[in-house]
């Protein structure tokens, strides 16, 4: 480095000493402008409080989520019985399997867009900063893969993958990652030129370094945007596949498969279909209006 | 213009080519074969069948022939419907497949358009909280949940829909498949109206038509919605190709005899020649009607239409 030791310890003892004044740093300000904003708020504690559920709810139930009931077939929602929202045709207690369903959804939302983050991020950032000849033929590619049918290419996917649940599912990360690479590139072109890269060039880094090191972290805000919008849609993506029985099967069960299943059955019992419905729905609604939130407050424009 | 269309057709054949062969080889990675059945074939008889198919020659040979075929315009024969080639059978679903998609397509403009323009012209005002909050519901209700719901109420308890089937292909039987494939649309396309049609209205050129002395609905009709327009229609190539893999969603719930049924069971029995002649089928499609989005986005924008 350019710095020697002593004076680098000089530099921090001046920051330390503070006779700077307090800023407002760029993520402070947005998480501000996000817990002001009344639906975003909002949401961020009915998220908290559905993953919460779904985490510590089965340790307190006093049923599981595959043993039956054999004194409640088919039991309506009811306080007494203690089946809040009532159990199946096995006599299942249907909260257990909502909150059980809730938590493979979240695993694997959590999983797929981990996958897409990492692979977007990587690939848009070499792109953006490598630039020239291979950034046009990395771009090509990800045209080449957005002209296939998404939903064709995830049962492909399925069908090599077979019935395993978190290969598939790392599979769909790994077909979602291209509007990350896409918006990720598009914020490298302009960091590129700045000075503190040219910095680091001068410095010596390598390329991978200052990929990883330099570019990656000053991506995080847009990074964190398009994650938070990509999860509903993994979520949405999971369901449909466990709906149309390609997905999540037995014992496990997704929030997709238990509201597949109670579709089958809603003229009869329609608490079945009713709660997982209820729960995606909350899931769907707080999530995009968190990812509205995160988008407006980090936009320059109506700050 | 003619030369723009043409250089766009040819540019998307290495797109088109490369897609296909990471079909091909992806499907032929997978385990099991067109001729796994429950009951296993004498082996004589297995062997004649893999010849007849050419699956005994080596993949790279398979991939040359398949793909020989395909320049020639042949998809091929499908492996596990007897008597039929593949063409055929996307030629059996694809009427149902048009109807269904063309109208879920229309309706999706109709309202997405409508409902934006009202929102745009009304912002944070209450008519553009209602409409905004009915259309979000498309959004948020995925299909596969809108469908049951929609059957339950309008087939079941109000019995006024027939809840599922082709049956004479009336707007009846049309009515819920459509309305649950277009939902989703009518939201992405009224948020986009919404939002250009809002930028739109603070234009510097509105100004000068407002201060002409032009009445209101005039300078909505004749300035401002052309120019609006231009962000939905960029949408509108994207959006066909959703609403034909969507309609796959739709097909399967209402069962209707569309090619994406015959998408699904070809990729469970690992008709290889069916799966890739459905992808190459809807690839066609999508590139298609993409250049005709940036054809008639190039004739509304002068801007482009000059390069």
């Amino acid at each position: 480095m350019i710095f020697s030791t002593e004076k680098r310890k000089a530099l921090a003892a001046a920051f330390e000493k503070g006779d700077a004044v307090a800023g407002r740093s760029l993520t402070a300000d947005a998480w501000r402008r996000l817990l002001r904003n009344r639906a975003a708020f909002v949401s961020l504690w009915v998220l908290g409080a559905l993953i919460l559920l779904a985490l510590f709810g089965p340790f307190i139930l006093p049923y599981d989520h595959e043993t039956p009931d054999w004194a409640a077939f088919r039991a309506p929602p009811s306080i007494e019985s203690g089946h809040y929202f009532g159990t199946d045709q096995n006599g299942r207690d249907v909260l257990a399997r909502t909150l059980f369903g809730t938590r493979i959804s979240l695993l694997v939302a959590v999983i797929a867009t981990a996958v897409s983050v990492i692979i977007g991020v990587l690939y848009g950032a070499t792109a953006g900063y490598i630039g020239g000849r291979l950034d046009a033929v990395m771009m090509r590619f990800v045209d080449i893969m957005y002209a296939l049918p998404y939903i064709l290419f995830v049962i492909l996917l399925m069908v090599i993958f077979g019935r395993n649940v978190i290969l598939l599912f790392i599979g769909i990360g790994a077909v979602e990652w291209l509007t990350m690479a896409r918006i990720v590139r598009g914020q490298t072109l302009s960091l590129r030129e700045r000075e503190f890269i040219e910095a680091a060039r001068a410095a010596g880094q390598t390329t991978a370094r200052i990929i990883t090191r330099h570019i990656t972290p000053n991506l995080i805000g847009p990074v964190i945007i398009y994650a938070t919008l990509t999860v509903p849609e993994i979520i949405i993506t999971e369901s449909f596949l466990s709906y149309l029985g390609f997905g999540v099967q037995e014992p496990l069960t997704s929030l997709g498969t238990l509201i597949s299943e109670g579709a089958d059955v809603m003229e009869v019992m329609p608490w079945l279909l009713f709660f997982p419905a209820l729960f995606l729905v909350l899931f769907l609604l707080s999530l995009s209006f968190i990812g509205d939130g995160l988008r407006d407050a980090f936009d320059p424009k109506d700050r | 213009m003619l030369g723009f269309a043409i250089r766009r057709l040819l540019s998307t054949i290495p797109v088109l080519f490369i897609a296909l062969t990471i079909c091909f080889f992806i499907l032929r990675l997978a385990p099991g074969g067109p001729f796994d059945e429950e009951r296993s074939l004498p082996e004589n008889v297995l062997a004649n069948l893999q010849a007849h198919y050419h699956l005994d020659k080596p993949l790279i040979e398979q991939y040359f022939r398949y793909i020989g075929s395909v320049v020639r315009g042949d998809l091929g024969p499908s492996f596990t419907t007897e008597d039929f080639t593949v063409a055929e059978l996307i030629a059996l679903g694809l009427p149902y497949t048009l109807i269904l998609g063309g109208s879920a397509f229309i309706l999706a403009i109709l309202f997405g358009v409508a409902s934006g323009i009202i929102s745009g012209l009304y912002q944070n005002r209450s008519a553009d909280y209602v409409t905004s909050a009915t259309v979000m519901t498309g959004l948020i209700i995925p299909s596969f949940l809108m469908a049951p719901i929609l059957q339950l109420v309008f087939g079941v308890q109000l019995e006024w829909l027939p809840v599922g089937g082709w049956g004479d292909g009336s707007i009846a039987y049309l009515t819920l498949p459509v309305i649950v494939l277009s939902l989703t649309h009518i939201a992405r396309i009224s948020r986009l109206m919404r939002g250009s049609l809002i930028e739109t209205m603070s234009a510097n050129y509105i100004r000068t038509a407002r201060s002409k002395g032009i009445g209101e609905k005039l300078v909505v009709l004749r300035h401002a919605i052309k120019p609006a327009l231009l962000p939905v229609l960029s949408y509108l190539g994207p959006a066909a190709g959703y609403l034909l893999t969507g309609s796959l969603v739709v097909e399967t719930i209402f069962g209707l005899p569309g090619i994406g049924r015959y998408f699904i069971n070809a990729a469970l029995s690992r008709d290889y020649g069916m799966v890739l002649g459905t992808v190459i089928f809807y690839m066609v499609v999508i590139v298609i009607l993409n250049l005709l989005v940036d054809l008639a986005y190039a004739y509304l924008d002068p801007k482009v239409r000059v390069r």
